[in-house]
């Protein structure tokens, strides 16, 4: 069958998609984008987070075809959503996905974009959340990683300055098997920190 | 394998008639993990995501009627006061990502005696609705769970909606599973005072073939909260009389030895939770709190 | 390649920073890698790859009387179906150390999930419903499962035939191999002591539970070779193991690191590597495999449960007079890493303690069980949960603090391990301990809230709900351990560095280029941090993984730092002194300190040890490169005699220790960590942030196996009863506790920059730490691991 939807403000389309496939296999196989990533596929780790019109979910347990026409987010267009989304000053009021007329006017960035943090090897800036993984060592094999900078941005998004406790709950659909998650924490923690003083500093 | 895309309520009955083997697959959170990992191979997936009318809820005067697709998430977050033992049975379920998607459409539709929802839907009492194009039918939980994995519903019903009472009193929901977070449950209790029909309603999951009610106990403790004038004095339940209720509650289990838990565990182990939430409905209900409060987390 | 996608290639980190050693640089691929584009193995894509699909067997034990792969073979995509009949030369078995394991079974399976028959198809399930129709008829032969049933008279051998090197010395068939260690009369020095305890011990089958799943890419190359990505331990090993089978030499098999989704030990030994190469070289296509969660809890090996017996004695004030004990490790159907977990459990079977009578014994057992082999920490934890819960009984029993009894009979530098190896770096266990316990105790019931009511996620159960505070009793236990670093017993444990320096767009540059696998431990960003100490440059470019540069070793035992670390340090030394050479021929004339000074290159420039800058290195160097491939190899190590089991045949330790504070529902069996404290020597930090993660990783590891991990195997039928991430539990965010740590630096003067292996250290006293806390707050005994709420409520 065919199936079309918007990833990350663009619209895809895969042909011959057998029935049985997830969204997860179809973005990994079809359409190029294997950053949400296939640890379990029984909805048990939830490396393959990915937001479903705003919403997290695991991709593994959405058939390719229920995505029809719907809106996609995943980690490849994590820093443009944050992005998007700080420049609409937030969205605490409704769902997060990008808008239809928004999608028309989304443009990738030049890959050749240099960073501002000394780090190098990726196109374009990166969201706080992911920013802050690097910084506070959240990252190890990275396998993980994708799946919790989903969850944990949208975790922000809803609530700027959760508690260790917040934190927990709003991860716990998401292993990691090298980190022993303190650093994990660390990271969000550090995100919505530096969310509060951006906030503070532009006197909201 | 072909994939039935249905746009209304209609179009998937008539399909469902069409093919009565067809797999509904809403949140997917079931059928998805069978289909990976190659345990199911069926010949039609029916996708309900697209039928609005699934993940809608309506508060009425005396009950709720909960469109089977309302995710988990939706239920704990704007029906705890209505549902308390169902948003606290939800809030066990998985992780938040599978709460985003599942319903309880999803625990009835596979009928495994361990999904999360089943003793909370017990415990409340409620009806099932049911249509196929023959028509609509409305199935009291208590004749809904039929065998291990089977339910009442006719090879070419769908679930459209439960219809649950509004909370009377307060209800808990209690699940032990080996991790803290996002776990199968080894057995869970669920609890629920009627003080308006003077009766108390339990649900056991995974203790037992099937969802159960521990009718004993249930039973047991509403003649002796009648006969000792609890409802009215609203005086602390003597210990006695809690095990008691738990002991008649772990009696009702008839479990397996698996790889989650031995069925003496498993037996132990309701009894505990029927305890304790007898003490926590009770507390409440002696609060005045009358339940809607929900227990978990509660500050 | 022209077609597959992004290949983690040529790392490169700069800026301002100095960024050397000791300094907590980030990780170079830390963008990629949150920014999904990283390559893992299990992403790489050829334009008209086939998937391959591997059919494992059903039953644990069989004979196999036929396969019919015709109607396979005809169902449209199917490009190939091969068996063992399709293999192409002589060579059709692989293994680490002994080559006893079949690339596919031959006319018999000895374990569930055994590989049988590979599909290559157009889609996955294509291949999937194509395997489907192999016809498999088995005769299904009885199992052995444990010591007594694979020792019994008349017990099925799991492997006719051994002409194994360990078959000269096993009592039995089904034993690997075992490894006695006698030390003092430990008979005689019994007699000394006034308190004696004895238990046994059980320690369940734990997984590695990697996230990334086996998984790679073969592509056939215009040579008859073959390329292949793919996540491994060790790519030079695989390689060796591989060759033979394809009937190709080594040079045709060009393997390239992909990105590894952990490993743990888990990829120590082959899993995909060859299915993928033969389909791809029977096909002609590109052929990617990927197992998925289910598969890949048969795709690789696990850590060996075991039975511990051990016996111990003191005196009235504390001294332990003599150790006894028997170690039974369940090998499963093939060897793996099996020889050298016995190594491991026998020499530290004693752990950090001083005793000087011991009798030891230690053996891996065939069984028709998962093979078992390589993780974290091997040997030593099983041995370190079983001897810790020994000190426990004793302290007891005498009536003294489990701190200070430890304290001691605390190992010291200089302490003879018991096969009279002396310890011969710093051995601060005491002070492990002593920091460990000085660490401040978490609050009292931090699961009350403001007002009355609890918070169930700080609660046993979590947001189960099952307690709100009922029942729940805290307990504070404590363990150490010592793990020996780097391959024992005589083998030679080297590794590979290519350093390359040159002068590009004005500034030096270097490039490390290793067969080092990155599985996440964090060596590239360390070999970047050498490479800037050692040769004063800013701009360090990490190679890709491949094998077209000498063998690094393997990713475990704690290694890599130390000894491709070693490598990359003494290339890039090697490198600096031609470096220096240049300086001189070309510049010494024009200062005197040339000849005279120590000389260091340092930001960007030659400098003498007292900071004179003497020349940029551009200027030394021109458009000249220097290129260097050396190996280093740390102090030899000799074998464990047979009999006596003395031998110097460690090189390094380890030490970690640990405080658990744990809570645990009483009634409901259910056990929440609150904290779980380590205090670890790890010589030098060269990274501090990944040394710390390190050991929080490991230490959840540990924390794992104690309260939930375990692959279930039938007894009757030797099938794996839990093979899914719902059944086989692994830690969430919500079981983990924080995890304070203290890392003490006492340089091993032997090791690069002092540094010590850590990575597996902490995986050893975790688990016996909780059970001590779960033992102080129940008072239970508590003999095996995973602690189910079965034990904790006697049901």
């Amino acid at each position: 069958m065919r199936v079309t939807f918007t990833v990350n403000g663009r619209r895809q389309e895969a042909d011959d998609v057998w029935e049985g496939e997830s969204l997860l296999y179809v973005l990994r196989e079809r359409m190029g984008l294997p950053g949400s990533k296939n640890a379990c596929e029984q909805g048990e780790c939830g490396s393959c987070t990915v937001r479903l019109d705003g919403v997290p979910v695991c991709s593994c347990l959405v058939a390719a075809g229920q995505v029809e026409g719907r809106d996609v987010v995943t980690v490849e267009g994590l820093a443009d959503f944050a992005r998007q989304r700080a420049e609409r000053g937030g969205c605490a009021g409704g769902v997060c996905g990008t808008g239809l007329d928004e999608a028309k006017r989304w443009a990738a960035k030049p890959a050749a974009e240099e960073q501002a943090g000394g780090q190098s090897g990726g196109p374009g800036e990166l969201s706080p959340i992911q920013q802050a993984f690097i910084d506070a060592g959240a990252v190890q094999c990275g396998f993980c990683t994708p799946g919790l900078l989903v969850a944990a941005d949208e975790l922000l998004e809803r609530n700027d300055s959760p508690s260790d406790a917040d934190i927990r709950e709003a991860l716990s659909g998401n292993l990691c098997r090298c980190t022993g998650y303190e650093k994990i924490l660390d990271a969000v923690r550090l995100a919505a920190a530096r969310g509060e003083s951006r906030t503070a500093g532009q006197g909201a | 394998m072909d994939f039935l895309r249905p746009a209304s309520w209609e179009e998937a009955l008539a399909a469902k008639a069409e093919h009565p083997t067809a797999v509904p697959i809403a949140g997917g959170t079931d059928v998805m993990v069978e289909i990976n990992f190659d345990h199911r191979r069926p010949e039609y997936l029916l996708d309900l995501n697209r039928i609005g009318d699934l993940d809608e809820w309506e508060v009425g005067e005396r009950t709720v009627r909960l469109g089977a697709s309302v995710p988990y998430t939706q239920i704990m977050e704007n029906l705890r006061a209505e549902l308390p033992g169902l948003a606290l049975a939800s809030h066990t379920v998985a992780s938040p990502q599978i709460r985003n998607r599942g319903g309880v459409g999803g625990n009835l539709g596979t009928a495994s005696p361990a999904g999360d929802a089943h003793p909370a839907l017990l415990a409340a009492g409620c009806e099932v609705e049911v249509e196929s194009l023959r028509g609509r039918r409305m199935i009291p939980i208590d004749d809904f769970y039929t065998g291990v994995k089977r339910n009442a519903m006719e090879p070419d019903e769908l679930i459209r909606a439960v219809h649950l009472p509004k909370a009377d009193g307060p209800q808990q929901f209690s699940k032990v599973g080996t991790r803290n977070a996002m776990v199968i449950a080894v057995c869970a209790f669920g609890i629920a005072l009627h003080p308006g029909t003077r009766t108390v309603r339990t649900g056991i999951g995974s203790a037992a073939p099937t969802p159960v009610r521990a009718r004993a106990a249930e039973e047991f403790l509403a003649a002796a909260l009648e006969e000792g004038g609890f409802w009215e004095s609203g005086q602390a339940l003597p210990p006695s009389l809690a095990q008691q209720f738990a002991q008649l509650a772990a009696g009702a289990c008839n479990p397996i030895d698996d790889v989650r838990g031995s069925a003496a565990y498993r037996r132990h182990a309701v009894g505990i939770m029927a305890r304790r939430t007898l003490g926590w409905t009770w507390e409440s209900y002696r609060g005045g709190a009358h339940g809607t409060k929900g227990g978990a987390q509660c500050a | 390649m022209a077609g597959v996608t992004r290949t983690p290639t040529h790392l490169t980190q700069g800026g301002k920073t100095r960024a050397g050693i000791g300094e907590s640089t980030l990780r170079p691929d830390g963008t990629l890698k949150v920014t999904g584009e990283f390559a893992y193995s299990s992403d790489m894509w050829h334009e008209d790859m086939l998937w391959g699909h591997t059919l494992r067997s059903t039953v644990a034990h069989a004979e196999i009387r036929s396969i019919d792969t015709g109607e396979a073979l005809a169902t449209p995509g199917v490009y190939a179906v091969l068996t063992y009949d399709d293999l192409p030369t002589d060579v059709k078995n692989y293994g680490l150390e002994i080559q006893d394991t079949p690339v596919l079974a031959h006319g018999k399976v000895r374990h569930h999930g055994e590989p049988v028959a590979l599909v290559a198809a157009d889609h996955p399930e294509t291949a999937r419903r194509a395997a489907a129709k192999i016809k498999i008829d088995y005769r299904e032969l009885p199992v052995v499962t444990d010591e007594a049933s694979a020792t019994a008279e008349g017990a099925p051998l799991v492997h006719e035939n051994r002409t194994d090197h360990h078959i000269g010395h096993v009592p039995h068939p089904n034993i690997v191999h075992r490894q006695p260690i006698i030390r003092g009369d430990a008979d005689e020095a019994a007699k000394r002591a006034d308190v004696i305890v004895s238990g046994e011990y059980v320690f369940g089958m734990q997984d590695q539970a990697f996230l990334g799943p086996e998984s790679g890419l073969a592509v056939p190359g215009e040579d008859g070779g073959v390329d292949l990505y793919v996540a491994t331990q060790w790519l030079h090993s695989d390689l060796r193991q591989i060759a033979p089978v394809l009937g190709l030499p080594e040079e045709k098999v060009r393997m390239t690191l992909s990105g590894v989704g952990g490993a743990f030990g888990g990829r120590e030994d082959l899993s995909m590597q060859i299915h993928a190469c033969l389909l791809a070289l029977r096909t002609g296509k590109p052929v990617k495999i990927v197992y998925n969660r289910f598969e890949s809890f048969f795709g690789h090996v696990h850590r060996h449960p075991a039975r511990l017996w051990y016996e111990h004695g003191a005196t009235k004030d504390g001294k332990l007079t003599h150790m006894k004990c028997r170690i039974v490790l369940d090998g499963g159907a093939y060897a793996s890493a099996s020889p050298a977990v016995v190594g491991n459990a026998s020499s530290l079977s004693v752990g950090p303690y001083v005793v000087e009578d011991v009798d030891i014994e230690a053996l891996a057992l065939y069984s028709n069980n998962p093979p078992c082999g390589a993780m974290r920490g091997f040997g030593a934890v099983q041995a370190c949960f079983a001897y810790e819960a020994q000190m426990d009984k004793l302290a007891a029993k005498l009536g003294l603090d489990p701190v200070a009894f430890r304290q001691l009979n605390a190992m010291e530098q200089g302490t003879l391990l018991p096969t009279g190896q002396p310890v011969d770096s710093p051995a601060p266990v005491a002070e492990l301990l002593r920091r460990v316990k000085a660490m401040p105790l978490p609050p009292e019931q931090q699961w009350r809230t403001a007002g009355a009511g609890a918070d169930v996620r700080a609660l046993p159960g979590g947001l189960s709900n099952t307690t709100h505070g009922e029942g729940v009793v805290r307990g504070i236990g404590y363990a150490v351990g010592i793990k020996n670093v780097g391959f024992s017993e005589g083998f030679d444990d080297y590794s590979t560095a290519r350093v390359r320096m040159e002068v590009i767009g004005g500034e030096p540059v270097a490039t490390v280029h290793t067969a080092m696998a990155e599985v996440g431990q964090g060596g590239i960003t360390v070999h970047a941090q050498i490479a800037r100490t050692e040769l004063g440059v800013q701009q360090v470019t990490i190679h890709p993984a491949d094998t077209q540069v000498g063998s690094a070793g393997s990713t475990s035992a704690s290694r890599q730092t130390y000894v491709t670390g070693g490598a990359v340090k003494h290339s890039c030394e090697a490198v600096r002194e031609k470096v220096l050479q240049k300086g001189r021929a070309k510049f010494g004339t024009y200062h005197p300190a040339w000849a005279t000074a120590e000389l260091l290159l340092e930001g960007g420039k030659v400098t003498t040890d007292g900071g004179e800058v003497l020349a940029d290195i551009a200027d030394v160097l021109e458009d000249e490169a220097i290129d260097l491939e050396l190996e280093w190899r740390h102090r030899p190590t000799e074998a464990f005699d047979l009999r006596t089991g003395q031998g110097n045949g460690h090189v390094q330790y380890s030490f970690a220790a640990h405080r658990a504070v744990v809570e645990v529902d009483t009634e409901l069996g259910l056990v929440k960590v609150i904290e779980l404290a380590c205090a670890q020597d790890v010589g030098k930090a060269l990274n501090p942030l990944s040394v710390v993660g390190q050991i929080q990783g490991g230490t959840t590891q540990g924390l794992g196996v104690a309260v939930m991990e375990e692959i279930i195997v039938d007894p009757k039928t030797a099938k794996v009863r839990n093979p899914s991430f719902t059944d086989y539990l692994i830690p969430t965010i919500l079981d983990t506790p924080t995890i304070p740590v203290d890392v003490l630096e006492l340089a091993d003067e032997h090791a690069p920059y002092g540094l010590r292996g850590i990575g597996e250290a902490p995986t050893l006293s975790s688990t016996p730490a909780v059970l001590a806390a779960i033992r102080n707050a129940t008072g239970l005994e508590l003999n095996k691991t995973p602690v189910r709420p079965e034990h904790l409520t006697g049901t």
